[in-house]
């Protein structure tokens, strides 16, 4: 291999410049945050007992990891999440795909589906209580209600957009409706259902910290509901942290999954 | 020689709820074993939907289709299918692209893999065998959808405007490959196109229609003598000036 000529490694030596510069920037965003806010908690400037402050909120998590309770609570929380991501994905897109197959039958459903994607699904969930009781199925099915009907309709909609010319070289090769969605649709959709996941593991977590708000005894949103009502909120504030590294963590691995698919499949 | 396809007053239309779109007129021709066999036309001129209707995915509204004197319906003839684009997918190899055809009809075997794996080095693509489609060229693309074609062994060749979608140097260079691939395999082949410069380059026999609704002007043989019956000399031929202006007339009279 050649060297690269001087203005590409100039250029090369200036994008890492700035990508260095980026990184150092972000980090002093972060550690200025949590000092002037420990700083103020200190000098009384905020009442640290309502707005608490960085030290005692690691003091908490130090307290809750020893005794293991927080790992508990955040497990529930994903599980629950995981679980109710995972039946998302599967009723979207056998849905979808059912929708696809009659046009029939998604006439008749689109304005159903058309409102209760657009339900606020919080309102839904005081009356799954009553209906499945003050337990894990309900955050379960309260999570899947508000991610699965916009899954559903965005997955139609991309299937409908199958390219026709591939569907007429099926059917001109002698394939029937099942080869049309073995072979074009499924494998053309990927990226689109791939990319939907992403969407969708965000909203499984907003319905499943809905679900624990209203009817839980574990998980981070039943932890948030009681810290508030206790006035703990050292604790309130460690859950709300510990929810964000969560649902970063829960879409870096789909979109880190979804590039490595990109890459296989180029 | 006898008929391949007979083809008598096929009518088609299509409708919405807008009203009636009258695409195809009583058309009428015969293509005779062995033939290339041109349609050209302007574009609208209901010519993808000739093809359609010959391919048996849409049903005439009048007219019949026979092949080999056997109603369209109850033949058991193969019709290949070359579409516009060559619609590789881009997420199976070449070797499960081209088998596609014969995984949908359940046909694929030691056999028919061994003869796929034979079509691919005879036409050069071998080495492509286990590549994306996104490694190979555009005239090696349309090579590798003439061999997707051809694995179902098909009694007649449909041709949609193959080329119609490469640069114009690729396209010459592809219409010469492919057309004569298609006569040294002795094939009965259809082509569609609106580029008459084409047509007269591979054409036995040229049926020119008129724009919306689609009829019949004329049937125009293109005789070449024989040493030029490759398409690029065919162009460079004293023939291919006098037929250009034939059918450049025909096409432009009016009724």
């Amino acid at each position: 291999m050649t060297e690269p000529s001087l203005s590409q490694q100039e250029f090369l030596a200036k994008e890492k410049q700035h990508r260095l510069q980026v990184k150092i920037c972000r980090s002093m965003v972060f550690v200025l945050l949590l000092a002037v806010w420990e700083l103020c908690a200190q000098l009384g400037i905020i009442d640290s007992f309502i707005f608490s402050s960085p030290i005692k909120i690691w003091g908490c998590f130090l307290k809750m990891a020893e005794d293991g309770t927080i790992f508990f609570h955040t497990g529930v929380t994903l599980l629950e999440t995981l679980i109710s991501f995972f039946l998302v994905v599967l009723i979207g897109v056998a849905a979808a795909v059912a929708l696809w197959a009659s046009r029939g039958l998604s006439e008749v459903l689109e304005p159903y589906l058309v409102m209760l994607n657009s339900l606020p699904k919080s309102a839904l969930a005081p009356l799954l209580i009553v209906w499945l009781g003050n337990n894990m199925k309900t955050v379960i099915v309260a999570a899947v209600s508000v991610a699965v009907f916009g899954s559903i309709l965005t997955l139609h909609t991309g299937f409908m957009q199958t390219d026709p010319d591939k569907i007429r070289l099926i059917r001109s090769l002698g394939g029937t409706k099942r080869d049309i969605l073995t072979k074009v649709l499924i494998p053309s959709s990927i990226p689109l259902i791939v990319s939907n996941m992403k969407v969708n593991v965000g909203l499984c977590l907003v319905g499943v910290i809905i679900g624990e708000f209203l009817s839980a005894r574990a998980g981070l949103g039943y932890l948030i509901i009681y810290a508030s009502q206790v006035f703990k909120m050292d604790l309130l504030v460690m859950s709300i942290v510990i929810l964000c590294i969560l649902s970063t963590v829960l879409y870096q691995v789909i979109a880190e999954s979804e590039k490595r698919f990109l890459q296989k499949h180029r | 020689m006898k008929s391949k396809l007979e083809v008598k007053d096929l009518c088609y239309s299509y409708h919405t709820l807008e009203g009636e779109t009258q695409a195809l007129s009583n058309i009428s021709f015969n293509v005779k074993e062995g033939e290339f066999f041109v349609i050209a036309g302007p574009s609208g001129c209901g010519k993808s939907t000739l093809l359609s209707l010959l391919c048996g995915l849409i049903e005439p509204e009048s007219g019949t289709i026979a092949i080999d004197g056997v109603p369209g319906k109850d033949s058991h003839a193969v019709m290949g299918y070359m579409l516009q684009r060559d619609h590789l997918f881009e997420w199976r190899t070449i070797f499960d692209n081209v088998s596609l055809g014969l995984e949908i009809n359940h046909r694929l075997d030691e056999g028919s893999r061994k003869e796929l794996d034979h079509m691919l080095d005879t036409y050069g693509l071998l080495q492509f065998r286990d590549a994306k489609p996104a490694q190979l060229s555009g005239g090696m693309r349309q090579r590798a959808a003439l061999i997707r074609t051809l694995a179902l062994k098909p009694d007649i060749l449909l041709l949609d405007e193959p080329f119609s979608a490469l640069d114009y140097q690729t396209r010459l260079e592809v219409c010469d490959d492919i057309s004569s691939i298609i006569r040294t395999q002795k094939k009965t082949a259809i082509l569609i196109t609106h580029d008459l410069s084409e047509a007269i380059s591979v054409a036995d026999r040229i049926l020119v229609l008129s724009s919306r609704p689609g009829r019949v002007k004329n049937v125009i043989p293109v005789p070449f003598s024989d040493q030029c019956i490759r398409p690029l000399q065919r162009r460079n031929a004293p023939e291919f000036t006098m037929y250009f202006n034939q059918i450049w007339k025909e096409l432009r009279d009016h009724d």
